[in-house]
């Protein structure tokens, strides 16, 4: 800004911002209250606005022996599932994607389009869709309730492809070219030029995937029934419980804020690679 | 070092065109070999097709001793430099420059040596730890020059390295690139659409026009004896001017207002009565005394130029440039056109090739 700013001028936008950011943080300010305090005061509706005695108690309950009833795992193993879960999909999806895009931009073969189109066209078909028949597959394979039974059906990624083949299209041809006449084959290029190029847009991808997959609901819900297996978000719907028991708020929050860990963690570690990898345009 | 020989070399592209249309030419051994012409006339793919980055749909290429039609590029022993540089952008400069001798196992002191001496030589030693993105536009040409001078290649291909450079660069790096030349004496090829760098730079200049070659020679004999009317309007600023007329007797030529030319009837090989082409280049024509029969130009506007003066006007119903120096005064409207007869260039209107005696 060039002009200069009267103090008013100043202030009404940092008074609106943090509106905003207490009206999208007070819920979360609320589990972390809830996870601090014992289950009746949170039942009884008696909790403050400030932290209970009950946080560590609660925590370590949670972490390494889970609730009485309902989830029979600790919280530990939930978030362990979750962590591969997200793990091996973002990474999976990356990879996959990042050698689609490769063969679909640069070489010619026959039925390119055609590959690229079937490629596209999935995007309109998300699990939900094809619910039934990817789990008949995965239950014919004896996948249930395995690792890559969990994964495998959500890696492959029309979203990621598309982003990368955007991305190599922007590569100038004369790299490739250079990269020929100094020879450097299929392979070198793609390892020496192609990936460290990438390397902004796969941590951009890397976010949102991981995201995407620590959030699975529907999924896991389906492929998973041992209580070794489950995931965290599993893990939070079951330990609230509509009838018959009482649901232990306290320990359903401390898992939802444990849940809320590494998302936020990985978003935090790759903000700035992120916000490059969305934006930059200069290769 | 070797020379390249292409022989009756086509490109015909999917779609049926051909870009390039059974064209033979040696580039000797040493020599720094300009392809000129306007764009889409092939000189860009027919530099690609000898790096290798194009089938070549017919006829063979030759560099050294070696047919190369079927060999990679890297194994061409070529070395390119691109219009946009095509510099690895996440790697420092030396990486540039070493990448492709790594590739071939060169081993690791011979990098440094001749990365350090190509370095030195470009006057580019103080960035040799620096990313391209943190160098000048100048800066990376001298990288994208390095990188092709470490690989000590066989040939030079340069395919308008100096378009991206503004002008006042682009003059400073056309007289390096010559410098370098006659220093490393080795075979280069550069791909250019501009007359200057062609003139400048060459020792064999090659004027392309729509896939064939129109007239192979040294700058001067381009410029002096173009073979064809393509040839001599491309060549030399302003264009040299053509105006109709009709060979009245050995050695003289009439215009359409009856006004002749004299020309030099051992150099062109005209028939008494053949309709011709006149070429008259802007320079070689001066204001004379008004003797009846010499052709006069009316002219209607001035360009200044510093050194020069144009006069745009007509002669004999043509449009007309005549280039003056600055310091004489503007004569008055209307122009007696003093030649020799050396000066004039006479081209048959139906082919377009000069009548110049072989």
């Amino acid at each position: 800004m060039v002009e200069r700013q009267t103090l008013f001028a100043r202030i009404v936008p940092h008074v609106v911002l943090i509106i905003g950011v207490c009206i999208v943080a007070f819920p979360v300010y609320l589990a972390l209250l809830a996870s601090t305090y014992d289950a009746a005061t949170v039942q009884n509706g008696r909790m403050t606005l400030l932290p209970g005695n009950q946080m560590i108690e609660n925590y370590e309950r949670i972490i390494f022996s889970g609730t009485n009833s309902t989830t029979r795992e600790p919280v530990g193993t939930m978030l362990l599932n979750s962590f591969i879960m997200a793990m091996v999909i973002a990474l999976g999806k990356i990879s996959i994607s990042l050698i689609s895009a490769y063969a679909i931009v640069f070489f010619r073969f026959p039925f390119r389009m055609a590959a690229f189109w079937l490629i596209f066209v999935t995007l309109m078909l998300p699990v939900e869709v094809r619910i039934y028949p990817t789990y008949k597959i995965v239950a014919d394979l004896q996948l249930l309730d395995t690792y890559t039974g969990l994964t495998l059906p959500l890696i492959a990624s029309a979203t990621a492809t598309l982003l990368f083949r955007q991305f190599f299209m922007t590569v100038p041809e004369e790299l490739v070219e250079a990269s020929k006449i100094d020879g450097a084959g299929p392979y070198k290029f793609f390892k020496d030029t192609l990936l460290p190029l990438s390397v902004t847009t796969m941590a951009a991808l890397f976010v949102i995937q991981f995201i995407y997959g620590w959030n699975q609901y529907l999924w896991p819900l389906l492929i998973t029934t041992r209580d070794n297996m489950q995931t965290i978000v599993i893990g939070i719907k079951k330990m609230i419980v509509t009838s018959d028991a009482l649901t232990e708020w306290q320990l359903a929050m401390a898992t939802a804020v444990l849940a809320l860990l590494p998302p936020v963690v990985v978003v935090v570690l790759m903000q700035k690679l992120f916000v490059k990898g969305l934006v930059e345009t200069e290769k | 070092m070797a020379s390249v020989v292409l022989e009756a070399v086509r490109k015909v592209y999917a779609g049926g065109v051909e870009a390039v249309k059974g064209l033979s030419l040696t580039i000797p051994n040493g020599s720094f070999t300009v392809l000129l012409g306007p764009s889409g006339c092939g000189k860009s793919t027919l530099l690609r097709m000898i790096a290798g980055l194009e089938e070549i749909s017919g006829g063979t290429v030759t560099i050294g001793s070696k047919k190369v039609n079927d060999v990679e590029p890297s194994d061409r022993d070529i070395a390119m430099v691109f219009q946009n540089y095509a510099l690895y952008p996440h790697m420092s400069v030396y990486d540039n420059m070493a990448y492709g001798l790594r590739n071939r196992g060169t081993a690791k002191e011979e990098i440094e040596r001749r990365v350090a001496e190509a370095a030195r030589m470009l006057a580019i030693e103080p960035y040799l730890q620096r990313k391209p993105r943190a160098l000048s536009g100048g800066q990376r040409q001298r990288v994208a020059m390095g990188r092709a001078i470490v690989r000590e290649p066989a040939a030079f291909l340069f395919d308008e390295p100096l378009s991206n450079l503004d002008a006042k660069l682009r003059v400073q790096m056309r007289l390096e690139i010559r410098k370098l030349h006659n220093r490393l004496k080795a075979t280069s090829i550069f791909v250019t659409h501009d007359q200057v760098e062609a003139m400048t730079l060459a020792d064999q200049v090659v004027v392309m026009n729509s896939g064939k070659i129109e007239q192979t020679g040294t700058p001067l004999e381009i410029y002096r004896r173009p073979a064809s009317i393509f040839v001599a309007t491309f060549i030399g600023s302003p264009a040299m001017n053509l105006f109709p007329g009709t060979i009245e007797a050995p050695g003289k030529v009439r215009l359409a207002d009856g006004t002749s030319f004299a020309y030099d009837a051992n150099v062109f090989d005209a028939k008494i009565g053949a309709k011709v082409e006149i070429g008259l280049r802007p320079e070689d024509a001066k204001a004379g005394t008004a003797v009846p029969g010499r052709p006069k130009l009316a002219w209607e506007v001035t360009e200044e130029l510093g050194a020069t003066r144009l006069l745009h006007g007509t002669l004999a119903g043509s449009s007309f440039v005549l280039a003056m120096p600055a310091d004489i005064d503007t004569p008055a409207h209307e122009i007696a056109l003093e030649t020799t007869p050396g000066t004039i260039h006479i081209f048959d209107p139906e082919s377009g090739r000069s009548l110049r005696r072989a």
